[in-house]
């Protein structure tokens, strides 16, 4: 039977060490939406959207009240729109009605996000995910929940050379677009090389056409957890670390485990997965920057932080993946730099440059996230640090993203506030050099050598 | 049903305990298990207890507790088991 130790430590973790269940994402096929006429396409997406996540927030709600842990976001994820109106829309402007209609299916069902205004365009664009692709700073600039993601690359593909040129521009412009409120509408797009179809956690969430008709996945937290862990190991050797990180990783992840289950089961809906993720808030003690030093660094972006990374986000999967029937979405150590307190304060002492962020990108997952840049920045050089993540991805055979903000009318040295769980950040300066001629090219990355497995 | 932990956690004072008991009882809730200890100078309380036949819904029985511990100046909280079962047993 339980002890009254061990139910200590449970509530020890939730009250003061931000234990919490980040995410319950519902999954929404919306393949079934389609249909030529653009009106009844947008009523079919309300409607399906409204009617399967009709009891979501509430359920959320009910699970939080009864075992005591926090559920901190609710939210939704829907097939790729380029799939689901591509019959309908024949302009950005049509695309962007679709936006709206997820908007406020949102709004009516109460969760805070809503994934999928998506294309996948790993290897080619049809029209209409040309047209979704361009109808992107309309839809982020007119809506308040909804967000925005493209994979331009697969270990399997290579990557679309045109479209990641053609999205330096959009993010640009999205930048423009929301640049009112300190170019927000950038923060609520991502782009990825190997996207994965259940990931629960935003922006980069999406229903994949591999997904049932509607799931729940969990994406589960924790930081603060796996601080505490390791500040009663401080000076022992790496065994004894990675045993600490292991058991905590094993521990959160039951909860989210249990969350899932039983998400499932009161809302009817199949069991996907959990996210065995490290998901830092800019809350203080919910960093992921706070455990890499704790692991021994003054500050994340020191020399070893790359292998104090990889071996975090090693431990945490191993802990993790024995804790969960189901494990998937993008699992790994989150390193957003604006969402965590720790990062924030690495930028600002110097220590942390885009350089060696993108270096640990290479051993967590994700990417280049939440990173704020100088408005200035050419659409090109975006382009070539998004090409440079995408292939660290592609051929690593991992989920790489890049999540960027050229604030509009901020320079290095200059702060942007996005608020909420988005946080703030300094703005960090970018390598000046041009990649124009790289960039414009134009074609197609082929896929690597090793991906040729048949 | 699964069984529900109740945990008192607080400044140690005279009729913590009856306060909370009082309660369950009249509310059908019967105790399985009661261990208690102070640490740090804190008072803190377990309790294993029954819903299945309690008059009241959970919400309703959780919220209660709580208020009854702001008054007597401790924090009650009410979970289900399975949240310590999976965190603590494989």
């Amino acid at each position: 039977m339980i002890n009254i130790y061990e139910v200590s430590e449970t509530n020890q973790m939730i009250e003061k060490e931000n234990l919490d269940v980040r995410t319950i994402t519902m999954g929404i096929s919306l393949l079934d939406c389609a249909d030529p006429d653009l009106k009844v396409c947008n009523e079919k997406i309300f409607k399906k959207i409204t009617t399967c996540a009709k009891d979501l927030v509430q359920t959320g709600k009910d699970i939080e009240r009864e075992f005591g842990i926090p559920i901190v976001n609710k939210r939704i994820s829907v097939t790729p729109i380029a799939l689901v109106g591509g019959a309908a829309c024949k302009t950005p402007e049509d695309f962007a009605t679709i936006a709206k209609t997820l908007d406020d299916a949102a709004k009516v069902v109460g969760v805070n996000f809503i994934g999928g205004y998506s294309a996948l365009v790993s290897k080619g664009m049809t029209p209409a995910e040309e047209l979704l692709i361009q109808s992107v700073p309309l839809a982020l600039s007119t809506t308040d929940r909804v967000c925005s993601s493209i994979n331009l690359g697969s270990t399997k593909t290579g990557i679309n050379m045109d479209a990641v040129k053609m999205v330096g521009e959009i993010i640009k412009e999205t930048a423009e677009a929301t640049k009112e409120k300190d170019s927000l509408g950038c923060a609520k797009l991502v782009v990825f090389c190997n996207a994965p179809d259940d990931n629960p956690f935003m922006a980069g969430a999406f229903h994949g056409v591999t997904e049932a008709d509607c799931v729940i996945h969990v994406g589960v937290s924790g930081p603060g957890v796996v601080k505490t862990a390791l500040e009663k190991v401080r000076g022992k050797n790496f065994e004894v670390l990675c045993e600490t990180i292991k058991k905590t990783a094993f521990k959160v992840t039951r909860v989210g485990q249990l969350v899932a289950k039983e998400a499932s089961k009161r809302l009817g809906v199949p069991f996907g997965i959990v996210d065995l993720s490290l998901a830092p808030t800019p809350a203080v003690g919910d960093s992921v920057a706070d455990i890499l030093c704790e692991i021994g660094l003054e500050y994340a972006g020191a020399p070893g932080t790359t292998a104090a990374l990889a071996l975090l986000n090693d431990q945490v999967k191993k802990g993790g993946v024995m804790a969960s029937s189901y494990v998937g979405g993008l699992s790994g150590a989150f390193i957003p730099v604006s969402e965590d307190q720790g990062m924030i304060d690495a930028v600002t002492a110097g220590a942390l440059t885009l350089e060696k962020l993108e270096a640990m990108t290479c051993v967590c997952s994700v990417g280049l996230d939440m990173i704020a840049i100088p408005g200035d920045t050419k659409a090109t050089t975006i382009s070539g640090i998004i090409a440079d993540e995408l292939a660290i991805g592609m051929i690593n055979q991992k989920t790489t993203a890049v999540r960027i903000i050229p604030v509009i009318g901020k320079g290095v040295g200059e702060t942007v506030e996005f608020g909420g769980l988005l946080g703030y950040a300094p703005i960090m300066p970018v390598n000046q050099f041009s990649c124009d001629a790289f960039v414009n090219r134009g074609g197609r990355i082929p896929a690597p050598i090793h991906s040729f497995k048949n | 049903m699964k069984k529900t932990i109740i945990t008192v956690v607080g400044k140690d004072g005279v009729g913590i305990i009856a306060k909370i008991c009082t309660y369950l009882a009249n509310n059908h809730i019967n105790i399985e298990d009661i261990s208690q200890t102070i640490v740090q100078g804190y008072f803190n309380m377990m309790m294993i207890t029954d819903m299945n036949e309690a008059s009241k819904p959970f919400a309703d029985i959780a919220s209660e507790l709580e208020q009854i511990g702001e008054e007597i100046g401790v924090v009650v909280k009410c979970q289900r088991e399975e949240i310590f079962d999976s965190m603590h047993r494989i």
